[in-house]
């Protein structure tokens, strides 16, 4: 446990030493003063576009920086033998790969925690922490998932690439789903079949992120935190859906 | 990590970038701004495209769309009248964003108080129809706007009827503990001989007083509305009198 924390420890140290914390405060200033523009050209509601601007912009940020960070390190590690190095000692592959992902989820609660807190002072403190935690589990899932890219194509572009496809199709499938079953179309084409039977196989198989982060809890009144019994579940099961894929691929992968 | 000293660079190289870099300000300096056509204003996607577009987080998408609308304005720079626009098109944007943003309150203010304010009789009547169709869907947030249109219909569309519709459809509907009591009681002062700017004046003076309106973008927009209206109104009444 001690060598699995200690792999953490270094993967949030190398964070700190290649200055991403930085990029991060970096973004949501050139972001913050983004959404004063927005702000100034908004005839009414002006803080509500605001922060709708920040919220959405900050949270695409942070996805995109969080998943070229691990493919970016993990993939360097690949490259200097790292992994073979810590592999040779008296060390478990799962060991590391909980290592790693622990480091990881940690960065992960690092930067929604600063997101979140550029947003506190636009939105309500309740509204904020529950973007904050939503955030967070978003992050997770998809550091998770770049680092499963990883291993499988130990190169950055495909697998920030497949990391970012994933989100964006994550994010937009309950819309797609609501498309392709549209009474516009018509029922008894094969092609709307075939497209209603690959749109429903995708949504089974990708996380619901459409319900993770929403900006209506920042700009619109509190409902309170029940929308994160929701998020909690999902990044539970499928986080553990990836922490197994990963490490079904990492036992397979010849070093 | 040191990097090394700037004179490390070839003269050419370091010249080239200067030189090229004020080449591209002044290229792009020269470039005409850009403009925006009526025409261009195209008619707005179904719904489901813009759910899909908006990656699962449709408000700030719905206020993406209508700082997009908004550029289709009269200000300088990139004036095109309100009246070239055609106004179903523009009808379809706001009930978009409306769809995706239902607490958002941005295109109702544009209806009443921006796109309503053509001089075409015609389009007024549609921007009021629309604040009507929409202010049943939330009567209790969307009543300044019902309010503003019953003013429009009285003072622009000199249709007192519409407007005592819209005065009874505040009463009846908007019944919340934030809804003063003045806009559920608008008939009266509909009924009474006020001129557009005066009924326009005790309007903002009740949102004002009510905490409807608070954002100081909106405060500054409805005055500046206020003082267009005084000014029609004024060399209205000047050119009157100047008829014999």
């Amino acid at each position: 446990m001690s060598k699995v924390l200690a792999i953490a420890q270094f993967t949030l140290l190398e964070a700190l030493r290649t200055r991403l914390l930085w990029l991060v405060l970096a973004m949501l200033a050139l972001l913050g003063l983004g959404s004063l523009f927005v702000q100034h050209v908004a005839i009414t509601e002006t803080i509500r576009l605001q922060t709708g601007f920040l919220a959405a912009s900050a949270r695409m940020g942070a996805v995109f920086i969080l998943c070229l960070h691990v493919a970016s390190s993990m993939v360097r590690e690949f490259n200097d033998k790292g992994v073979d190095l810590l592999l040779s000692l008296d060390l478990p592959r799962s060991g590391y790969f909980f290592g790693k992902l622990l480091g990881f989820a940690g960065l992960a609660l690092i930067m929604a925690a600063l997101t979140s807190l550029a947003l506190a002072w636009l939105a309500p403190l309740p509204g904020a922490a529950l973007w904050g935690l939503s955030l967070a589990c978003e992050l997770m899932l998809m550091g998770a998932l770049t680092l499963f890219c990883v291993i499988t194509f130990v190169q950055i572009m495909p697998a920030v690439s497949f990391a970012l496809g994933f989100y964006l199709l994550a994010r937009s499938i309950a819309a797609v789903k609501l498309m392709s079953g549209s009474q516009l179309l018509n029922p008894n084409a094969w092609t709307t079949k075939l497209t209603g039977w690959l749109v429903d196989g995708l949504s089974v198989v990708l996380p619901d992120l459409a319900r993770f982060t929403q900006t209506g809890w920042l700009v619109n009144a509190h409902e309170g935190f029940s929308a994160l019994g929701f998020v909690t579940l999902q990044t539970g099961v499928y986080g553990l859906l990836l922490v197994l894929a990963g490490l079904y691929d990492l036992y397979r992968k010849n070093l | 990590m040191r990097q090394r000293p700037v004179s490390d660079v070839p003269t050419l190289v370091r010249v080239a970038l200067v030189f090229l870099l004020v080449s591209q300000a002044v290229f792009a300096a020269m470039q005409a701004r850009p403009t925006a056509t009526a025409q261009a204003l195209q008619q707005a996607p179904p719904l489901s495209v813009l759910r899909a577009s908006s990656l699962g987080d449709p408000i700030p998408f719905a206020q993406a769309v209508t700082l997009y609308l908004q550029a289709f304005d009269n200000q300088p720079g990139i004036s095109i009248p309100f009246l070239d626009l055609d106004y179903g098109k523009v009808q379809s944007w706001l009930t978009r964003i409306l769809e995706l943003d239902p607490a958002g309150q941005y295109p109702l203010l544009m209806a009443a108080q921006v796109y309503g304010q053509v001089s075409d009789e015609a389009k007024q009547r549609q921007m009021v129809e629309f604040v009507e169709s929409q202010f049943y869907a939330d009567p209790d947030k969307r009543w300044p706007w019902l309010a503003h249109a019953a003013i429009m219909a009285r003072h622009r569309l000199h249709d007192l009827p519409l407007a005592l519709r819209y005065a009874k459809a505040l009463h009846d509907r908007a019944i919340g503990p934030k809804v003063p009591s003045w806009a559920r009681q608008m008939e009266i002062f509909l009924l009474e001989d006020l001129g557009e700017y005066e009924s326009a004046k005790v309007m903002l003076g009740g949102l004002l007083h009510s905490g409807a309106v608070t954002d100081p973008h909106e405060i500054h927009f409805l005055i500046q509305r206020l003082e267009q209206i005084e000014a029609a109104e004024k060399s209205s009444s000047a050119s009157k009198r100047r008829l014999p």
